[in-house]
């Protein structure tokens, strides 16, 4: 059993070695001279303003969580719409409801303002 | 549609719970001064889901191939949710007023997290047993760090929040080795082949693991070290809910699982006996020390899961009994407690010391005599509702031969009316330090008054009750 | 086709790494993530089950586990979002306000 995975595993070592390996030698075997323009952050072309390492602004919070609300009930629709044809009628009025139920918090987060951007 | 109207119809209380709280979040969102309406919305859509759910012990049946129970204990125990979030929802008006927080999501909350309750005790399912614990403790996660401004409250929400999520994920890992070892997620299946299962390793490990879940959930020892910081973190009347109503909760699946014949053939019945010595032990030990009267009824709610753990160690219909007796007994006395503490509480979560109540009973004595009959109930003494829970329950052990179980139990009894009286002695034989004020609605006071004929009823005419709970299995 | 076993071993050792980040890790979010990791590890052992069993009942319980977690990381984000416009810190051993 273990036996079929000796050379994936001498794989990854090889692989490893040579990334290794050749990044160093670049290091060592290239010219460097380094001055500030070289050296600073590439932007695009433009000028870099501040440190990238800030506080992100808590209005992404809630759009980031607003997304994985209602993302995560598609886990859901799917079951049910491959069986769609066999649950009928049925399974119909259950996914109504159970998509109005999650209509009516997203009228509350609306009315709310939760998905302002002020 | 036919296929479905019969199981709609049985499961009405869960139904108008969950279309009432539908409502209130509707309302919440289209008006813009809402407060008021939801109050009183959900006020109103608690006492018709108990005149619904009433009816219904009566009968006993299953809905939704199997995963609901209906009816029984079921609505049992939804009856003690609907009365433990009533209560609560008219105290924190009151409350909430005071601490600047007055949202009508607070009652939203409140309603959900009852929905999630109702669940827990009808599952017949470990899939809607997860299904209802999440929903209450998600709602109660929030419910606890409702006063924004307070860190004592985001203390006291987030470590809820972890510890309950870590628990979580003990209980959830609990049912998938079940799953895994039988095959099946039915807790009638589990129950009635269990003696199959018992020599399998995997099973008794998810066994386990449930009852560390659960024993979380209900503040057991030594899954207790949240309970104290929670209660006294939360905004009042939410710690009143979390003792009652998540703890009554918790008891509702326990007693599903393991009061029938789980508890035979393996050391389950030692192992919950050990549990509630030591919460029974721990928590009336710990509870003298307390000067703070929100931790010292933390720390009395932790022995009180001990004595209704007892029951259950039992493992007979007397000690099971005795635990939905004493569920409801304490629902009113508990949150009656935790009401007036809430009236007295000022802002900045002052006057919650023991030296503030000192001469309560000649400044304000309407507030002293219902607070030494809530304190008379929980420490167990006659005439109230609070002694007979207890003696059912005692009798249930003796009769169980766990005679030490019950010795323990009275031991502790005893302890604990040193830290209960301790409180009604400051109240009528010390002198006020400091002026007292109280501040509560007319609406609040009235329901703490029938809280406390409701114990004295009960406690005098105890039989009534009890003709009703041993037809509930 | 792999032995149910390496399947359980897996989600044991996830399961063992979560409930050890929990209990080491002093950063709320670090817990927190330890806390998913270990729900991550159920849902594994569960999906695994229901292969070996040939039920679906197994996978029902991973979407509704993964919708709960779901609901659980917005609320739990939430409340570490208050606690830290209040206190300015998410070192949970800084959270000593309640004791006795």
């Amino acid at each position: 059993m273990l036996e079929q995975y000796i050379p994936i595993g001498f794989m990854f070592i090889v692989a490893i070695i040579f990334g290794i390996v050749m990044s160093k030698l670049s290091e060592w075997l290239g010219p460097k001279n380094p001055n500030d323009v070289k050296l600073s952050t590439y932007e695009s072309g433009m000028e870099p303003v501040l440190s990238a390492r800030e506080r992100v602004s808590v209005k992404y919070y809630m759009v980031a969580m607003l997304f994985i609300l209602f993302d995560i009930e598609v886990v859901f629709l799917y079951p049910w719409a491959v069986n769609f044809r066999s649950l009928g009628l049925f399974g119909f009025v259950e996914m109504l409801v159970f998509t109005v139920v999650l209509m009516l918090g997203y009228i509350y987060l609306l009315k709310k303002g939760a998905l302002k951007w002020q | 549609m036919d296929l479905l109207t019969p199981h709609l119809l049985s499961i009405g209380p869960l139904l108008t719970l969950v279309a009432v709280a539908l409502l209130v979040l509707l309302l919440e969102s289209i008006i813009t001064k809402s407060e008021p309406v939801s109050f009183w919305t959900s006020v109103a859509g608690l006492l018709v889901s108990i005149g619904i759910a009433v009816p219904g012990i009566a009968v006993h049946g299953s809905a939704f191939g199997g995963m609901l129970r209906t009816g029984g204990s079921a609505n049992y125990f939804s009856i003690i949710f609907f009365i433990c979030a009533l209560l609560t929802i008219v105290f924190s008006r009151d409350y909430l007023k005071k601490r600047d927080s007055v949202f009508g999501e607070f009652y939203l909350l409140i309603l959900f997290a009852t929905v999630g309750m109702v669940l827990m005790a009808a599952a017949a399912d470990l899939i809607i047993v997860f299904l209802g614990i999440e929903l209450m403790s998600i709602c109660l996660y929030v419910l606890a760090g409702f006063i924004r401004g307070s860190v004592l409250s985001n203390e006291s929400s987030l470590k809820y929040f972890l510890l309950g999520a870590f628990a979580t994920g003990f209980l959830l890992y609990g049912i998938a080795l079940l799953y895994g070892s039988t095959g099946s997620t039915s807790i009638t299946f589990l129950t009635e082949h269990f003696e199959t299962y018992a020599s399998s390793r995997l099973f008794l490990a998810g066994i386990g693991l449930l009852i560390v879940g659960l024993a979380f959930k209900i503040g057991a020892v030594p899954f207790h070290m949240w309970v104290p910081d929670v209660y006294q973190g939360a905004p009042t009347p939410v710690s009143g809910f979390m003792a009652t109503g998540a703890k009554a909760a918790a008891f509702s699946i326990i007693i599903g699982l393991f009061a029938q014949r789980f508890v035979h053939g393996v050391q389950i019945g030692t192992l919950l006996a050990i549990l509630a010595a030591a919460s029974m032990i721990l928590g009336n030990v710990v509870a003298i020390a307390q000067t703070n009267v929100k931790r010292m009824l933390a720390y009395s709610s932790i022995a009180h899961a001990g004595y209704m753990l007892t029951g259950l160690a039992a493992g007979n219909a007397y000690g099971r009994d005795g635990i939905l007796f004493y569920l409801l007994a304490y629902a009113f006395m508990n949150l009656g407690a935790f009401g007036l503490i809430s009236f007295m509480e000022q802002e900045g979560e002052k006057h919650l010391t023991f030296d503030d109540y000192a001469g309560l009973g000649t400044t304000k004595p309407f507030l002293a005599v219902l607070m030494s009959v809530f304190m008379f109930s929980l420490a167990g003494i006659p005439p109230f509702a609070g002694f007979f829970g207890k003696y059912y329950i005692f009798v249930g052990a003796v009769q169980a031969d766990m005679t030490w179980l019950a010795i323990v139990g009275v031991l502790m009894s005893v302890v604990s009316v040193f830290y209960y009286l301790r409180l009604v002695m400051v109240m009528y034989f010390q002198d006020t330090l400091i002026g007292q004020t109280a501040s509560y609605s007319a609406s609040s006071a009235a329901f703490v008054v029938l809280a406390a004929l409701i114990l004295l009823g009960l406690g005098v005419f105890p039989s009534s009750l009890l003709a009703i709970i041993t037809t509930l299995y | 086709m792999i032995p149910l076993e390496y399947y359980l071993s897996l989600s044991a050792v996830l399961f063992a790494t979560g409930v050890i980040g929990v209990l080491t890790r002093r950063n709320a979010i670090i817990v927190f993530m330890s806390i998913e990791l270990m729900l991550n590890a159920v849902n594994l052992s569960l999906v695994a089950f229901s292969q070996y069993l040939g039920s679906t009942t197994g996978q029902v319980l991973v979407f509704f586990v993964m919708a709960v977690a779901a609901a659980e990381s917005a609320i739990g984000l939430a409340i570490i979002i208050a606690l830290f416009r209040n206190k300015q810190t998410l070192n949970i051993d800084e959270l000593n306000l309640l004791k006795w």
